[in-house]
């Protein structure tokens, strides 16, 4: 699971049966995260799993209904929406969750750090994250991907998803920086500092752990607006780029154009996105419970 | 109001009873089963009359307060009883009688004066609102009440201080203000929940003294809610002692007091530190812990921690007459009246009480902090002088008592000391080592000889930590043992020295009980086997019972390890027991220094005896004769501090002289400092 946060504590008592116990603790969580496997299953083995390669064009068929041989219906070139839906989970995955946690833990970083060492420390990272703030997220983005070339490692834009992860960073980092700023004066973290340990024992061990929840919480909820942005920045042909499926991409372009005569066109990638943004916010919110010591009996 | 032009009669016993409770159960639905938070607890409370429910948190004492005002959860809780008030049986009134008897008839105080006050709305309308609802009264006629009202809880100027908001009042002034809401519609019954716990003692006196004269003034019955038995003995006269959700004895006060007849009632009012016995003794306690209430044990509750148990006490005791006319839930009650069996007072072993004053392990000369605070209008800084030229020294084995109250800069010195906070001047030496000066290398050897204790055991354990790893931390990063084997061994090594099992190594803090968790903090500190441990109010979140066990546990340690502690804490019976010198201090200056015996018997400083003064003893005979408090006004401003002595304000010697001098710490008698012209 690629989603477990850093530094959390991993009791050995509770090792063997974790996920059993996840299950049991937290069904809709276990639910959410079915939908993920579904997800991450469809994006790795997407052309087993897809029935029609996404690319092929059709125009036999173009702008056809949901029927027993396309699922979801065409778009309007005639492609196959449902295995482009496939293939779009992969986009999706890569580009959304890898901006969201690349993004929300530095930010998270930045903002334990801000709120331990305070003073003259935390104005300049807060007036640094003040700068970020300032630009709606999409512009910043923008301006990322504008101003560095492509670089392309495996398939995948590592410049566009550096580019959606900077405006994620300063967002988490105030809120994060909100919440520890009440785990700071805890007295177990002044008990820590008495007891001589190290900024970074202090941060990683005492500090970092009490503040996953708001981490998680954002997380998930930036992997929703990762996608989105991917999406937008794809509509302006500065992300990914057609006929590359992306679920984003799928929304807009001849969509739009099209929505009264193939609704179909709009709906499965839209179900789609919120889809997965439930699940990963549910997923987010059950694994802060089942993580939270206080939680148990 | 006819109870209003009658003069206060103690002939309770002819009228008819204003509160009955009869039968009361209330059970809770938790995701645990059902806990049984109230069972079979009926009392009388007659027109008044000042009553008090005592009991440990988790007694059940607030939430038989709540099911009389029917203000429980609806959807979790399960009220089962009667509660007759004045003729109405409040359980089956529909939900409007109901909110027509609350806050008319029967009002309720609230501990927290710093939050049971709404923020956003000014003191005026809060008080003038129950009168507008309840009595219907216009906006001219209730302010004119509010005006009344706040004369009579003593707030000078009422009438400016109508539009002003709640966070303009200090705590003492919201409690007041409190009170005032509480008394808005000539309620018969006023029902407090710890209504002084949150303040200081000099502020608690007034507002005790204060609702003790409205009762009997107004003829208004009282139920105060609260652990500390020296507020129980002063002011009440029947008492209610509450354990694990029953009721264990009931009666007059002074016989509750001088002749318990439950082992439980017994065992509380020893474990209690008094401020009018001398120390040298350790405290006796109950072992053991409250019963959780999901699963109490049949029969007596308090039969697991009883000394005295026998095997009838398996089933469950009547509540019985005994020879003081009390109610008694104990089997043996008659054995007890006739002094069959007594609290053995053997094993309590005496204290070493001296200790070698050659070289000071820690000393500290002109500590003074200053906090800088933006004022409100532009960038002009301001200083809060929360420690002002501070020098003590505490030698090998010996325990300091720091007491004064909130703002006094007691907490500040301890932060100071463990370099929590960065001095504005003076000088921290340790072991001959100045801390201010020292390397980097050097601080942190020292760090490790420095250790502390909080006051909250809630919030001083890292919630995401177990106790294994909370306790074997600093065995890893200082390298204490050798390998992992040896750390498990050290920790249990550990968590016997405090008094746990290890089997509570695995677990995680929140389940541990209060007294566990502090115990928990303790070995913690003791696993960089320091030489001197900052014990800021280590005892003061916990109940009675238990606040002896640790007492004598950080005694017994000190015995066993050389220990010196710094004991910091505003409870002075607690200090008088643990120290060997205390320290007083008042406003981040130090008043008085002496041997405890010397500060408890004779003070010097005006200060110290008004503090002395205020605190209350847990014996009635005792309180009752005392005369009324001495201190009257409150702590100044930290941003306007008074010229000359910082007591000069509330001073009842001062003099122009005090307002002009600053009195220097000088020592009165052999061994004795004070900071006062006047002795």
């Amino acid at each position: 699971m690629t989603m477990a946060a850093p530094a959390l504590p991993t009791p050995t008592t509770r090792q063997p049966n974790a996920f059993v116990e996840f299950c049991r603790q937290q069904p809709l969580g276990a639910v959410s995260f079915v939908i993920i496997v579904l997800m991450m299953f469809a994006g790795l083995f997407s052309p087993l799993v897809a029935p029609y390669d996404p690319l092929t064009i059709d125009f036999a068929s173009l702008l056809a209904a949901p029927s027993w041989e396309h699922w979801c219906g065409t778009d309007a070139f005639g492609r196959d929406i449902c295995s482009r839906l496939i293939y779009g989970s992969r986009t999706a995955l890569v580009i959304g969750f890898t901006s969201s946690f690349l993004g929300s833990t530095f930010g998270a970083v930045l903002g334990v750090a801000s709120a331990y060492f305070g003073g003259k420390m935390d104005d300049w990272i807060q007036r640094f994250v003040d700068i970020l703030l300032a630009f709606p997220l999409i512009v910043l983005a923008l301006v990322v991907v504008a101003a560095f070339r492509k670089f392309v490692v495996g398939g995948v834009d590592v410049n566009l998803i550096v580019a959606i992860a900077i405006p994620i960073v300063p967002r988490v980092a105030r809120v994060v920086r909100a919440a520890a700023l009440s785990v700071r004066v805890m007295p177990y973290v002044d008990a820590a500092r008495a007891a001589g340990y190290s900024h970074t024992r202090i941060i990683f061990r005492h500090m970092a752990p009490n503040v996953v929840a708001p981490y998680l919480i954002m997380l998930t909820a930036f992997i929703a607006q990762a996608i989105l942005a991917e999406a937008s920045l794809s509509f302006l042909g500065l992300g990914v780029t057609e006929p590359t499926a992306a679920w984003g991409l799928m929304l807009s372009g001849n969509a739009a154009d099209f929505y009264r005569e193939a609704p179909w066109m709009i709906l499965f990638p839209g179900v789609a996105i919120s889809v997965a943004v439930f699940a990963f916010n549910l997923f987010g919110d059950s694994l802060r419970d089942f993580l939270d010591p206080r939680f148990k009996v | 109001m006819e109870a209003l032009s009658e003069t206060k009669s103690r002939q309770a016993d002819a009228t008819e009873p204003l509160l009955e409770v009869a039968d009361l159960h209330v059970h809770f639905e938790s995701s645990r089963g059902i806990v049984r938070a109230v069972e079979d607890v009926s009392f009388q409370v007659k027109p008044g009359e000042i009553v008090a429910i005592v009991g440990e948190s988790g007694s059940g004492k607030s939430v038989t307060a709540l099911a009389i005002m029917r203000l429980l959860p609806r959807l979790t809780g399960r009220t089962r009883g009667r509660v007759r008030f004045d003729g109405k049986s409040l359980l089956d009134l529909s939900d409007e009688q109901m909110r027509e008897i609350r806050g008319r008839d029967i009002s309720m105080i609230f501990q927290e004066p710093m939050t049971s006050l709404n923020p956003l709305l000014t003191i005026g309308l809060q008080i003038t609102e129950p009168l507008t609802i309840h009595l219907g009264m216009s906006d001219a006629q209730a302010t004119a009440r509010a005006i009344e009202l706040l004369q009579l809880v003593g707030i000078t100027d009422a009438e400016g201080r109508l539009d002003q908001y709640p966070h303009q009042f200090s705590g003492g002034m919201r409690q007041r203000v409190m009170i005032a809401i509480g008394l808005a519609c000539n309620p018969k019954l006023i029902i407090a929940d710890e209504p002084t716990t949150a303040l200081d003692v000099t502020i608690q006196a007034q507002i005790l003294e204060l609702m003790k004269d409205l009762s009997r003034k107004l003829n208004i019955a009282l139920i105060i809610i609260t652990h500390n038995l020296g507020v129980v003995a002063r002011y009440a006269d029947r008492v209610f002692v509450m354990y694990a959700a029953r009721l264990v004895e009931q009666g007059p006060a002074d016989a509750v007091f001088h002749r318990p007849r439950h082992p439980y009632s017994m065992g509380l009012l020893r474990s209690v530190p008094r401020l009018d016995r001398p120390r040298g003794n350790k405290l006796e306690t109950i072992e053991g812990l409250v019963p959780n209430l999901a699963n109490a044990p049949p029969g007596c509750r308090f039969a697991p921690r009883c000394p005295f148990r026998i095997d009838i006490c398996a089933q469950e005791p009547p509540l019985a007459r005994t020879d003081t006319g009390t109610l008694s839930r104990c089997h043996r009650h008659a054995e007890i009246a006739d002094s069959k069996i007594a609290w053995a007072s053997g094993g309590a072993g005496v204290l070493k009480l001296d200790v070698e004053r050659k070289r000071p392990l820690l000393s500290v000369s002109a500590l003074t902090k200053h906090f800088p605070v933006r004022t409100k209008i532009g960038n002009k800084r301001a200083l809060v002088r929360a420690v002002e030229d501070v020098s003590f020294s505490i030698y090998p084995g010996e325990t300091l008592g720091l007491v004064g109250e909130s703002g006094c800069g007691k907490t500040t010195v301890g932060r100071l000391i463990l370099r929590l906070e960065q001095p504005t001047s003076g000088e921290i030496a340790f072991e001959g080592t100045n801390l201010l000066t020292a390397t980097p290398a050097e601080m942190k050897t020292i760090r490790r000889k420095i250790q502390v204790i909080f006051q909250d055991p809630y919030s001083s354990l890292n919630p995401r930590m177990t106790v294994s790893q909370i306790i074997g931390e600093p065995l890893h990063v200082y390298k204490l043992v050798a390998d992992s084997k040896a750390a498990t061994g050290r920790v249990t090594q550990l968590l016997d020295q405090v008094g746990l099992r290890p089997e509570l190594a695995e677990r995680y803090p929140h389940q541990l009980s209060g007294g566990q968790r502090q115990r928990v903090g303790i070995a913690r500190a003791l696993a960089m086997e320091p030489s001197f441990i900052v014990c800021d109010e280590a005892v003061s979140a916990l109940d009675v019972s238990i606040q002896s066990q640790i007492i004598n546990l950080l005694e017994d340690l000190q015995q066993r390890l050389g220990l010196a502690y710094l004991f910091i804490a505003h409870d002075l019976a607690v200090v008088r027991h643990i120290s060997m010198r205390v320290v007083v201090m008042y406003f981040g200056r130090i008043m008085e220094v002496a041997d405890r015996d010397a500060i408890y018997r004779e003070p010097l400083h005006p200060y110290t005896k008004v503090l002395l003064d205020a605190a209350p003893v847990p014996d009635p005979t005792v309180e009752k004769a005392r005369a009324p408090r001495l201190i009257q006004g409150e702590l100044p401003s930290h941003l306007a501090p008074p010229p000359g002595c910082v007591f000069n304000t509330r001073c009842p010697m001062a003099s122009q002289e005090c307002r002009e001098i600053v009195p220097p710490l000088v020592e009165k008698r052999p061994g004795h400092y004070a900071a006062c012209i006047k002795v």
